[in-house]
């Protein structure tokens, strides 16, 4: 059997395996609006898809994931709940690393329920953990929802909330807003200039351009009221510090989390959420004593996710991708439902890295 | 076989690269009418003058198919994707310095560095609803910088000239180009940000790595190199 056949042979297998868990086995279509995607990821996706174009349609990407043809789909023709599966082949441009695959196949288990939360994300990473079989991987599980939830509880103004809660996925501008909030870091001197000009519209420049004379007077009126804000305590940033760097398995990680609450208490519904998912997850049989969970997991790769993250990787083969990943992600529907939204977990199996590492069928 | 040099068919890139090899001996010219594009060498053995625009020479080396390639650190960059195992530099030329910087129309006096623009792009997304548009043709290196230093809400849009102009024609709210002297910026009430450049690009002479050589090419680059010293 070729190698191709071989994956289509797993991915089939898989699928069928998620069919049996309860799935409907959806299609969808390999050529997307570019429209969508462009306006859910930004500018990039467009490092991340390959993007075609006719002179009818106008530009199309090849997909990148399921994702978001799945919940486009759900919402439109769905019954609640539903658990969807699918198989099928996904394009990722890799301009940096010729060793990484920019064509590979996805099998998926997405599961819209809203009943249920913990019940789902855990019935989410049991099948997919039983569709991995034996094989040695390392598993590792983290929640997004925590970070946010100790974001909004911050001292500070909703402004500077926004601001942090928007760069929660890219690590190093949240850290450098956290440093200039909490005063660890100085403004450059081109904004102490600007605030202490008395009179910044008489610029001698014309007006031109969308972005209004009255757009930068506001941003103006913002960045002023935000030189006069309290900053954000040492002890603060320090908690916020010290829960970005829980890495344990998930037992001891929920105790540091709930003496973490004791001073951040706004996070503690976010600590219940994960109390019950371990006690779901035990449910299905998966062995919590064991599981590692770690804070900060899913911050860089996986934008979309706004709650439980998981993925599965090779122990000692940092050079191979993740064999299967999968989240929650409430407000990806929220964006695609236009008005309805729905809550939603789901995870993807890559069967190529399943072939090629020789797990057996 | 010979060694095929690639140079930029016209303009003063073309002409200061002939003078650059003058300068150190080697004789380059268009040979023909003013408008066919062949040239010849003199000065050295077994280095054939292949005359192509600028933009393509970063294709032409990384394919192989000349050893030898003057263009400028910004193509090479923005058209090579590992751009270091392609090809390897040799000497840079001295000339044709510019910067790939970003501007902003100077009425914007609230934004002078990447992180006022990503705080500008949140607000102008919510207002207009959508995401900030910025016209360049350096769509690789453009992003890449954005997303290293973490900016969000901005989208690029293909501009492939008078990029400067694209702000007051309402098809852009800032620009990412090339510039030498910012004087095409400022005569368009534009701004450059005060992080420094993404890149500065001055042309440079390139050797292919992927271009095969013979026994006879192996020597005359070898007496092409000394030349350049």
């Amino acid at each position: 059997m070729s190698r191709k056949s071989e994956i289509r042979a797993r991915a089939a297998k898989l699928r069928a395996q998620f069919e049996a868990a309860g799935a409907e086995v959806v299609e969808t279509p390999i050529l997307l609006p570019a429209e969508v995607l462009l306006d859910l990821y930004g500018e990039d996706i467009r490092a991340r898809a390959y993007v075609t174009s006719d002179a009818l349609r106008g530009e199309q990407m090849l997909r990148p994931d399921f994702t978001v043809p799945v919940v486009q789909k759900h919402m439109t023709d769905g019954a609640e709940p539903a658990r969807y599966t699918y198989a099928g082949e996904v394009f990722r441009r890799q301009e940096d690393d010729e060793a990484r695959a920019n064509e590979y196949v996805q099998v998926g288990f997405e599961v819209f329920d809203r009943e249920n939360p913990a019940a789902a994300d855990a019935e989410v990473f049991a099948v997919i953990q039983n569709a991995l079989g034996d094989m040695e991987l390392r598993a590792a599980t983290g929640d997004i929802g925590i970070l946010a939830a100790a974001v909004r509880g911050l001292d500070t103004t909703e402004r500077r909330k926004a601001a942090l809660m928007r760069h929660i996925w890219r690590p190093s501008r949240f850290r450098a807003l956290l440093d200039r909030y909490s005063g660890r870091s100085k403004a450059p001197p081109t904004r102490q200039a600007l605030l202490d000009n008395p009179e910044p519209l008489v610029h001698g420049f014309p007006d031109i351009g969308m972005r209004t004379q009255r757009e930068v007077a506001e941003r103006i009126e913002a960045l002023r009221e935000d030189a006069e804000a309290t900053p954000i305590s040492a002890r603060q940033v320090e908690l916020i510090d010290t829960l970005l760097n829980v890495r344990e398995t998930l037992p001891f990680a929920l105790e540091q989390i709930r003496d973490l609450a004791v001073d951040m208490p706004a996070i503690t519904e976010a600590v219940f959420r994960l109390q019950e998912r371990i006690g779901a997850l035990a449910d299905r049989g998966v062995d919590v004593d064991n599981l590692s969970f770690e804070a900060s997991f899913g911050r860089t790769s996986m934008e979309y996710y706004d709650g439980f993250v998981f993925g599965f990787s090779v122990p000692g083969r940092p050079d191979l991708p993740s064999v299967a990943t999968g989240g929650r992600y409430d407000a990806l529907t929220r964006v695609l439902g236009q008005g309805c939204e729905i809550p939603a977990v789901g995870g993807v199996i890559r069967p190529g890295l399943l072939v090629e590492l020789g797990a057996q069928l | 076989m010979s060694i095929k040099l690639g140079v930029p068919s016209k303009g003063r890139l073309m002409d200061k690269t002939f003078d650059w090899f003058r300068a150190r001996g080697i004789e380059l010219s268009r040979t023909g009418s003013e408008r066919e594009y062949a040239g010849a060498v003199k000065g050295v053995g077994g280095v054939e003058l292949v005359l192509l625009s600028a933009g393509e020479i970063p294709r032409e080396l990384a394919a192989g198919r000349i050893h030898l390639g003057v263009t400028g650190t910004d193509l090479v960059r923005e058209k090579l994707g590992r751009w270091e195992q392609q090809v390897q530099e040799v000497a840079p030329l001295g000339f044709g310095q510019a910067d790939l910087i970003i501007a902003v129309p100077g009425c914007w006096s609230d934004v002078d560095t990447l992180d006022d623009l990503d705080a500008a792009a949140a607000a102008f997304r919510q207002n207009h609803g959508f995401r900030m548009r910025i016209a360049t043709k350096y769509h690789r290196l453009v992003r890449d910088y954005l997303r290293e230093n973490g900016v969000a809400d901005y989208q690029l849009v293909d501009s492939q000239g008078a990029t400067e102009g694209t702000v007051k024609n309402l098809t852009s709210e800032a620009v990412a180009d090339i510039t030498s002297t910012g004087e095409t910026l400022r005569a368009n009430h534009l701004k450059i940000l005060t992080d420094g450049p993404i890149l500065r690009s001055q042309a440079t002479l390139w050797r292919s790595r992927v271009a095969v050589t013979s026994g006879d090419e192996k020597v005359a680059m070898r007496a092409l190199l000394n030349k350049l010293g």
